[in-house]
């Protein structure tokens, strides 16, 4: 079970893993995500289901190496397992047919926005993609993407990609042209998210947002994924992670995703990287 | 009454001083002298009044009777028809509420410790024989789902498995044991009795199946497909929060998220351990149960230089067990009663570095008896404090009911359950424990999963509904 079949670099520190676990891959939606522990003596942490495959009984997912616990599965290899698995977690995005909508993924949120985009195509909508980066080594998937996009818009801060600027420079130039755009969807950095919220806000276009709050059990029990939504308080692993980017809280959001930073830190400095492999092929 | 010692014989414990600062099990438990000892301080009631006031009925004085008769395998063995998880029941069960509340010597002395020599058989047990499986009656072929794996659900799978129906637990998190394994601390119930349990369970023929979460990797209409009974055990675990301002600042906990980190996830082993806790210097707890004094005692062990429990009433009305509130006031735990938090306060960052309470008086007795506490105007104050877990209550997560269609829920968010047979408005679903009374006790969610699967073998046998 939850055995790595597959495993490809995607770009610097970003990895995609094909997994078998076909309990999930039957049930899994766009938006939903699962929460993996590598080993034993591992965190949970929730990853978004970037694809699945029924018949193959698979799910993929894509991980960017930020930290412990990434990196712990950077060293997986295909034939590793991964200790636990659990989901599909989290409420399915709402597909329909909207129009046009603009899919907006920054660095990593290009994972999780890619089954998104690709229900919204399949209902039928014309669809916009706004993808960006740092740089264009930590761009990915601008092919699947591009097949998935009645446009792509390719953006780096740096401009070593595409049309140098932020996501958001791409959006309000798409706005100011004229486009009729019925919907957007934003994942990636809360600060981007909020900044695509600040953009389309003025012209009143519906946005979502993927809230990426720190998660431990992704079921509704802890309360650690705390977001504010419209003045109340929701969990984003059970009333989310989608929400309407309008109403989000985003300061809160980036206050509390720094709340183990010194803790972080030392867990990195403390990972032996022996340990990792070993754990899993003892649990495959 | 023939001559008998006034006293329980005392259990050995580590000191308060030792002990706050470890996480190893407080009371140390009995020698066999001792257990001797207390045991003949059992007078043999004909009429048996303890066995009464115990949820699943165990032959109190009998398995007393061997302890003092030194038969500690004959005890085990009666202990074992009525109470699968005697380890655990022993060190948590609110005993001075139920079996020892009737004791007849409670009417003059201190009564029998009839907790104390039960945890004795049970770890005398662990330490003096393999644990042996029953013979099983015929497979029947049918099967039962079981979801959710505290209390509840390990009796009801133990059970039909007795009854030679085949029982496959389904578990949300990593690990099985529910609140055993991910609220209680192992400082009162170590996890190692918990997984004794469990794998007892597993040779009796129960599969477990862990990170399968019902309602997102299937639906309980899906498992009725594949299953001839569903019975919901999973039990009260949607953490409660005040909505006060500030109550989203960086380190405010649900007593839910700070007790999982600290036990199901070892934080208090990081970083041999990956996941993090805040370990504060001032931490103060809101609530007054046994939820709130285990979050208290954690905060202590983690290294809080204070650990503050603010509590709406007084100590009169605290919920919690005196025992535990004796120990968390041993270790040095504060009280601040008769206030109640009205907003955090945060530093530039977002960390909470005060709470705001306003002071509250007694009024009437409410609809639970006990007296209403009511705000007392402009009393407002603030305390410094760097962490705070919020412990005021639990109900049940809301997403089996919103996945079951047909399945009665009150308007406290409980699954509606006949309390003789645990049936649900569904046909083939049963319920018990947290799940149907709210957040209660292991003894009364075992006492009612006994009860269910005793309807569910009828269930299984006659199809009637
Ligand atoms: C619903 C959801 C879907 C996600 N999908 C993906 C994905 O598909 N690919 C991907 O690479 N990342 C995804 N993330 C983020 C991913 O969970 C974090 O990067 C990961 O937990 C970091 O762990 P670490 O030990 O490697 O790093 P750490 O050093 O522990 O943390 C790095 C940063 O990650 C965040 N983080 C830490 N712990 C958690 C936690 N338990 N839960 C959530 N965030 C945390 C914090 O902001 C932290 O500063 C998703 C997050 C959420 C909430
Ligand atoms: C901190 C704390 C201290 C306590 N102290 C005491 C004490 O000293 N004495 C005492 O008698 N009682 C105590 N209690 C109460 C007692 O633990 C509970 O009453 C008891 O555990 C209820 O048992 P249960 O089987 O109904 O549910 P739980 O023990 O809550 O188990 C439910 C299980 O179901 C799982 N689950 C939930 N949803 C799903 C799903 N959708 N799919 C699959 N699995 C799911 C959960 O993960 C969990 O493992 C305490 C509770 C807490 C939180
Ligand atoms: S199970 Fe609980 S109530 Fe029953 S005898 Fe044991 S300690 Fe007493
Ligand atoms: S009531 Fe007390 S003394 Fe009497 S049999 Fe029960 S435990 Fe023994
Ligand atoms: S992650 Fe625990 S409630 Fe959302």
């Amino acid at each position: 079970m939850n055995k790595i079949i597959e495993k490809i670099v995607l770009s610097k520190d970003v990895k995609q893993y094909i997994v078998e676990c076909s309990a999930i891959a039957q049930k899994a939606l766009a938006g939903q995500f699962v929460v993996i522990r590598i080993c034993e003596t591992g965190e949970r942490i929730p990853l978004t289901i970037a694809d699945s495959d029924k018949a193959e009984g698979t799910i993929t997912l894509i991980v960017q190496e930020v930290g412990k616990t990434t990196r712990q599965m950077g060293f997986l290899e295909v034939g590793d397992s991964i200790l636990d698995i659990a989901g599909p977690l989290g409420t399915p995005s709402e597909i329909e047919h909207f129009g046009t909508v603009v899919m907006i993924g920054g660095g990593i949120g290009i994972a999780p926005l890619y089954p998104i985009t690709k229900a919204m195509k399949a209902a039928g909508n014309k669809v916009i993609s706004i993808i960006g980066a740092r740089c264009a080594d930590l761009l990915f998937y601008q092919d699947l993407m591009a097949a998935q996009s009645d446009m792509i818009i390719e953006t780096t801060d740096d401009g070593t990609c595409g049309r140098q600027g932020f996501v958001t420079d791409a959006l309000s130039e798409l706005i100011e042209s004229g486009e009729r755009i019925d919907r957007v969807v934003a994942i990636g950095p809360a600060i981007m998210m909020k900044m695509v919220a600040e953009t389309t806000r003025p012209h009143g276009i519906p946005t979502i947002a993927s809230l990426n709050s720190i998660m431990v059990d992704g079921t509704g029990m802890c309360g650690a994924c705390r977001v504010e939504v419209g003045g109340e308080t929701k969990f984003a692993c059970v009333d989310g992670p989608d929400f309407d980017a309008h109403a989000v809280n985003f300061d809160l959001l980036i206050q509390r995703l720094a709340m183990y930073l010194p803790e972080e830190k030392i867990a990195d400095e403390h990972f032996c990287r022996c340990s990792s492999a070993k754990e899993g092929e003892k649990n495959a | 009454m023939p001559k008998v010692a006034p006293k329980k014989t005392p259990m050995p414990e580590q000191s308060a001083e030792v002990r706050k600062k470890n996480f190893d099990e407080v009371p140390l438990g009995y020698s066999e002298d001792m257990a001797v000892a207390e045991a003949e301080r059992c007078l043999q009631c004909k009429n048996k009044p303890c066995v009464a006031g115990c949820p699943v009925e165990i032959d109190i004085p009998a398995f007393i009777k061997k302890i003092a008769e030194r038969d500690f395998e004959a005890s085990i063995r009666i202990m074992k028809e009525k109470n699968l998880l005697p380890a655990v029941c022993g060190r948590v069960c609110p005993q001075e509420e139920q079996c020892e509340k009737v004791c007849v010597l409670a009417n003059k002395f201190e009564p029998v410790g009839i907790g104390r020599l039960e945890r004795f058989i049970a770890d005398w047990e662990a330490g003096h024989m393999t644990a042996e499986v029953p013979e099983l009656p015929l497979a029947t072929g049918k099967k039962v789902a079981v979801v959710g794996s505290g209390p509840a659900g390990l009796i009801v799978a133990g059970d039909l498995v007795q009854m030679g129906h085949s029982a496959t637990i389904f578990e949300a998190l990593h690990e099985p044991g529910g609140v055993l394994v991910y609220g209680i601390p192992e400082f009162r119930l170590p996890k190692e009795i918990v997984f004794r349990e469990v794998d007892y369970l597993k040779k009796l023929g129960v599969e477990v199946i862990t990170n399968f979460v019902v309602g997102r990797t299937r639906t309980v209409d899906e498992l009725l497909e594949e299953f001839d009974a569903v019975f919901l055990g999973t039990g009260a675990g949607l953490p409660w929060f005040m909505f006060v301002p500030g109550e989203n600042s960086m380190g405010v906990y649900s007593a839910n998220e700070y007790l999982t980190r600290s036990n199901l996830m070892k934080a208090y082993k990081f970083p041999e351990y990956d996941t993090p806790i805040a370990k504060g210097k001032r931490v103060a707890t809101v609530g007054g149960g046994n939820v709130a004094m285990d979050a208290a005692r954690t905060a202590l062990r983690l290294g809080a230089d204070e650990s503050i429990v603010i509590y709406r009433r007084s100590r009169e009305e605290m919920p919690a067990r005196d025992e535990e509130i004796e120990r968390a006031e041993e270790e040095g735990v504060k009280f601040q009663f008769l206030t109640n938090p009205v907003a955090y306060h945060a530093d530039g960052n977002g960390w909470v570095t005060d709470v705001e309470c306003i002071r509250m008086e007694l009024g009437a007795p409410d609809a639970s008896g006990r007296r209403r506490p009511v705000e007392i105007p402009d009393s407002n104050f603030k305390t410094p404090i760097d962490t705070v877990v919020v412990a005021i209550g639990n109900s049940p997560n809301p997403l089996i009911a919103q996945t079951t269609p047909g399945l009665k829920t009150t308007r406290w968010g409980t699954v509606e359950a006949d309390p003789e047979t645990g049936r649900t408005s569904k046909k083939g679903v049963f319920a018990g424990g947290d799940i149907v009374t709210g957040a209660a006790t292991v003894i009364l969610a075992m006492g009612a999963a006994r009860l269910s699967a005793r309807s569910i073998d009828e269930y299984l046998k006659t199809g009637t509904w």
